[in-house]
């Protein structure tokens, strides 16, 4: 049923293709994106040159995509920077999603909990989330870990709330009273009876958090407050090709474009995904 | 109405205590000692001990927060060493680019965004419909900066029409002003005009279901009028509240946007203070647009008495 929706399809093939791209990233006629070869300084795209591997040995090496202003491989540069961005985008999906999930099924099921942590994550939202993550960013200096986790936290108010909404609802159904009334631990009745009907809403906000987190991780790295500047992203990428995008705008757009392609894969993904599994919702957007 | 308005004060204050709480703890959860780093690289042992003081440093965390959260409400934010000025002096010279970048971006998202979704809404399911969902869901995903250089390359590179990057103020001469803010407000509006398109389509199409446009309709009303003074009329809560949500995603915006279009506002001077790890700058400026986004959607919320006839307060 879920197969038969064209969105799905489609974004789910794209996406599909990206996974490809980022696992076999080694075989498809790229180099080490890290080495860079003076000689071969601003090259455009499609134009032949050489590059030095790490033994110092030279090596001839057509540029799809030119090269920057150190002489790396656009081409390489871009195919490698497929990894960090949906290894960003899956890991904050999860990280505020698993967070996010025992927030909420503690706010909605534990009432003297309810209004302390619903009052912090209003505090949490009012905060635009790419502040947060910048400030977060601002505070433990850029690695995978830290970017992963300052992309997520804002995140999590969003989870919490649309879990907390969805608990509140489901413990008002009969066989959560049945399960009350045998003397089920509230523990399971949270993990076993109430979190596997939240499933389908959660899959559809972990897409577009996914979605989202892969914009912020490009936005921050583009701005130089992100994953330091010798690790291949897109945003790295488009930064370097910054100062020179009047005369070589070949940096910003090729990664632009995979950018952009990949986050409309993962929003018409999640599109298709929300119409299938979650009619209800789809009729209020 | 006076009751509706302390009640909704009073359900804003605590949400600001928070913002405040988490800002200020921006600062004491870096690593390192929280005076050298607001003393900067190149402060003297003097000059940090002096801070330590000033800020009951040596106290506990909750003296630190009182003397903090006092100050801010003197409207001292601290003193920037990066820029050698106070915080809130240099919030007030960046406001003006901000602020006009903004309203620029707002009156061109709703002057696009509310006709497209009313027309989608009256065509549902029609091809117009279905172009304008799909170019929504485009106009999410395109990054805002690559839309950015996108049209930097095209209208000022190639045609030369508008200047490349830059900011006028609008005392020299209002012309040159808008020219130079054009490029920078469309870009930023893409994603704004995707949201409010979508709302608006979603509620327009809800309203056109109900009775009162049927007897519109019945009793002859030209099609333009129905939309407007019977459905869009109706619509417009949902619509107004979503442009206030949205000023969330134009802040992160604007700190894009202006970085691409060297636009000296405070977007710019957030990513800078990142830059320079000048955190008193970036806990002013967080806080700054934090509380403009709560103040801007609790104005939102009483002007739903406006909008609606129905809501009494």
């Amino acid at each position: 049923m879920i197969l038969g929706n064209w969105s799905v399809r489609i974004g789910g093939g794209a996406l599909a293709a990206l996974v490809l791209i980022a696992l076999a990233a080694p075989w498809l006629g790229t180099v080490d994106p890290t080495l860079f070869d003076a000689a071969s300084r601003d090259l455009r795209p499609g134009e032949a040159g050489e590059i030095t591997d790490l033994d110092g040995e030279t090596m001839k090496h057509v540029f799809l995509m030119g090269s920057d202003s150190f002489g790396r491989d656009v081409y390489s540069r871009v195919i490698y920077g497929t990894r960090v961005s949906l290894l960003v985008g899956i890991l904050c999906a999860l990280l505020a999603l698993s967070i996010g999930i025992v927030c909420g099924l503690a706010s909605g099921y534990l009432r003297w909990l309810d209004g302390l942590l619903m009052r912090f994550m209003d505090g949490l939202m009012a905060i635009p989330a790419i502040l947060v993550a910048i400030a977060l960013v601002a505070m433990w200096r850029g690695s995978l870990a830290t970017v992963v986790v300052a992309i997520a936290i804002p995140e999590i108010p969003r989870v919490t709330r649309l879990v907390r909404s969805l608990v509140l609802t489901i413990r008002e159904e009969p066989y959560v009273e049945a399960a009350i009334a045998l003397g089920t631990p509230t523990r399971k009745i949270m993990f076993g009876h109430i979190l596997p009907n939240c499933i389908a809403p959660l899959v559809v906000q972990a897409t577009y958090i996914c979605a989202f987190s892969i914009l912020v991780e490009a936005i921050l790295s583009f701005l130089g407050v992100g994953l330091p500047p010798d690790i291949p992203t897109w945003g790295n990428v488009m930064a370097e090709g910054r100062a020179q995008f009047n005369d070589y705008p070949h940096n910003i757009f090729f990664p632009g474009v995979f950018l952009a392609a990949t986050v409309l894969a993962v929003n018409i993904l999640g599109d298709g995904l929300r119409d299938t599994l979650d009619p209800k919702m789809a009729k209020r957007v | 109405m006076l009751t509706f308005i302390l009640r909704r004060i009073a359900a804003t204050v605590p949400v600001l205590l928070i913002v405040a709480v988490l800002v200020f703890l921006v600062l004491r959860l870096a690593p390192g000692d929280p005076a050298a780093i607001l003393a900067g690289d190149a402060a003297s042992t003097e000059q940090i001990a002096r801070i330590r003081t000033g800020l009951g440093l040596d106290r506990p965390i909750l003296a630190q927060f009182g003397i903090w959260i006092g100050n801010v409400l003197q409207g001292d934010l601290g003193e920037s060493f990066y820029y050698k000025t106070k915080v809130a002096t240099l919030i007030g010279q960046r406001l003006e680019p901000t602020l006009a970048l903004s309203t620029l971006t707002i009156l061109i998202a709703v002057a696009v965004a509310v006709p497209l979704g009313v027309l989608a809404a009256w065509r549902f399911g029609g091809w117009f419909d279905r172009a304008l969902m799909g170019l929504s869901v485009l106009g999410f995903s395109v990054p805002v900066f690559v839309l950015a250089y996108i049209l930097i390359y095209v209208v000022s590179l190639r045609l030369g029409l508008l200047p490349v990057q830059g900011y006028q103020r609008i005392g020299d001469g209002f012309w040159t002003f808008l020219r130079h803010l054009v490029l920078p407000s469309v870009t930023l509006s893409v994603i704004y005009i995707a949201l409010i398109a979508r709302v608006t389509r979603a509620s327009v199409l809800e309203a056109l279901g109900e009775d009162y446009i049927r007897t519109a309709r019945a009793k002859g009303l030209p099609e333009i009028r129905v939309l407007v003074h019977h459905a869009l009329a109706n619509a417009a809560v949902p619509i107004v509240t979503v442009i206030g949500i949205g000023i969330a995603l134009l802040i992160g915006g604007v700190v894009v946007t202006e970085s691409v279009y060297a636009i000296p506002g405070l977007g710019r001077l957030t990513v800078d203070a990142v830059l320079a790890r000048d955190f008193p700058t970036i806990q002013g400026v967080i806080l700054f647009f934090s509380f403009a986004y709560v103040l801007i959607n609790f104005l939102i919320d009483l002007s739903y008495v406006f909008l609606d006839p129905r809501i009494r307060y």
